[in-house]
């Protein structure tokens, strides 16, 4: 039993990573329907903004409370610049936007190699982050539960602004009819790019997180890119919820069969299982049903 | 109020609009009619902005708009209701209004004013506007439209493919507040009868091009029928 819950939290704390990179993903891929490569490279800009932050910023905890909002920041501004750039240029044809992405991905790989080199780097965690906790037998890692409620934060944080505010209604309505949002008054290339700029500032968020379970280098973000996309696609696209339940779903998949396999084994099975639910279910486990799209 | 000026527009390498000049009194109605695939609903996009003209210039209270986004368009007083009964299908009823009315100092009176206009839409504000029928859609349509309080109104069509219970009530509507004075209708319509009841202006498009346009009113009516049916 104790084995059970054990594997359970782990593959939790998968699926809260998991969940974190692909959060900012449901917003720019989810709700725009752009595929940016990049998405990754935004994650490694906010784990080396917490390395950076570190270096100036004794106390490990005070640096992560900083790096948090301030990898947003510095994501989201390299998301909203990468929107300005190139991307709005190219909404009409999502395989120039992936190669481009990939493009950007790769300087961007390469900038951070000159300015940090090649070699991986760490950051301290704050003592309070350090150890575990039992619970009725089972141990929790502290930062895994520092993970797992950012996770859930960032999850309601997201929820709140598309629901409740006019900037989350102005967002759900681009994405559902661009020209019916433009003639109602909504300057959509704004609303574009303050989407971009959330979703890949989110991204830095989870860059964040990351620092606390691996290290940083230039190529970090491609290790989560492909998974990100997956929650993204089998959750159904445009559907937080969707996203949420595949997150933890797959984590805990994924945890279960690598104590009774191996990592790899386990990797396989989980994704030979996506390819086999996508066949069933195309759209996703989540879809919008209306009398009309129009 | 409108001026359109020989505008030329299509789409891709088509040009559909070949110099159509239209204009719209102050306060008053002007009326486009014409045969499917004669232009009408390209005319209102391109006024709009929606689509970029080749040629021509639109003038709103004698501002050049031609090269104005939409949106600012909105801002500038002109408000459109297109083809199709269009809503964002997955907001409700009640964000579909407030949407609009986000950021104007007079959003919630003007909610209040277009829910009066039409109630029914008020029973329906937690319903998702996908989930409502044609009728209640458009209703909803013009109600957002006119949130912003539009000095010129663009209409496409606004009981095409409308249940004939709702169809009545939706041109009433129409008719009251082009009555009521401070808004001027620019109107696509395909029901000669309602459109010359409604209209101080008509011009009859066909593949393009304006081929005839005169005064409105009810006697009117047959040249304008004479004028579509050759």
């Amino acid at each position: 039993m104790t084995v059970i819950l054990n594997q359970s939290f782990t593959g939790i704390s998968i699926g809260a990573v998991l969940l974190l990179i692909a959060l900012g993903l449901t917003l720019t891929f989810g709700q725009m329907g752009v595929i940016n490569m990049a998405h990754g490279e935004f994650i490694m800009a906010g784990a080396y903004t917490t390395y950076v932050l570190q270096k100036s910023i004794s106390s490990a905890g005070l640096s992560l409370l900083v790096a948090l909002p301030l990898a947003f920041l510095v994501a989201g501004a390299m998301g909203a610049l990468l929107e300005w750039l190139l991307i709005r240029r190219l909404y009409t044809r999502p395989l120039d936007t992936l190669l481009v992405t990939w493009g950007v991905s790769l300087m961007l790989q390469q900038l951070a190699r000159d300015i940090f080199g090649a070699p991986n780097v760490q950051t301290h965690a704050p003592d309070l982050l350090i150890g575990n906790v039992s619970v009725a037998g089972v141990t929790l890692a502290n930062n895994r539960l520092f993970i797992l409620g950012l996770a859930l934060l960032c999850v309601l944080g997201l929820t709140l602004i598309l629901r409740l505010t006019s900037l989350g209604r102005r967002i759900r309505a681009v994405v559902q009819n661009r020209d019916l949002a433009e003639v109602s008054g909504i300057a959509t290339e704004r609303v574009d790019r303050t989407t971009f700029f959330i979703g890949s500032g989110l991204a830095g968020v989870a860059g964040v997180a990351l620092t606390l379970v691996g290290p940083i280098g230039p190529t970090m973000g491609t290790n989560y890119i492909v998974d990100a996309f997956l929650v993204v696609v089998v959750g159904g696209i445009g559907q937080l919820k969707g996203s949420v339940i595949t997150a933890f779903g797959l984590g805990v998949l994924q945890s279960v069969l690598e104590y009774s396999t191996t990592v790899s084994v386990a990797k396989v099975v989980v994704l030979v299982a996506i390819v086999a639910f996508l066949q069933w279910r195309p759209q996703g486990l989540y879809t919008l049903r209306t009398r009309s799209l129009a | 109020m409108l001026e359109i000026n020989t505008i030329r527009a299509g789409y891709d390498r088509t040009t559909v609009l070949h110099g159509v000049t239209v204009a719209v009194p102050k306060d008053g109605v002007a009326a486009v009619l014409g045969h499917n695939g004669a232009g009408k609903s390209t005319l209102l996009r391109a006024a709009m902005g929606l689509i970029k003209p080749t040629g021509g210039t639109i003038l709103l209270h004698g501002e050049d708009v031609t090269r104005l986004a939409p949106h600012q368009r909105v801002a500038r007083g002109m408000a459109y209701v297109p083809q199709g009964q269009q809503s964002f299908p997955h907001l409700t009823t009640a964000e579909n209004l407030q949407l609009v009315a986000d950021g104007r100092p007079d959003g919630k009176e003007a909610i209040a004013e277009a829910l009066d206009l039409f109630p029914v839409l008020r029973e329906l504000s937690g319903r998702r506007a996908g989930l409502l029928s044609g009728g209640q859609r458009q209703q909803l349509a013009i109600a957002r439209a006119l949130i912003t309080r539009p000095r010129l109104l663009l209409l496409d069509e606004p009981t095409e493919g409308i249940q004939p219970s709702v169809v009545a009530e939706i041109e009433e509507t129409i008719l009251a507040l082009t009555r009521r004075g401070g808004l001027s209708v620019l109107l696509v319509e395909q029901h000669v009868g309602f459109a010359m009841r409604a209209a101080q202006q008509y011009y009859v498009l066909e593949a393009g091009r304006v081929t005839s346009s005169g005064a409105g009113g009810t006697e009117s009516e047959q040249t304008v029928r004479a004028a579509l049916s050759v």
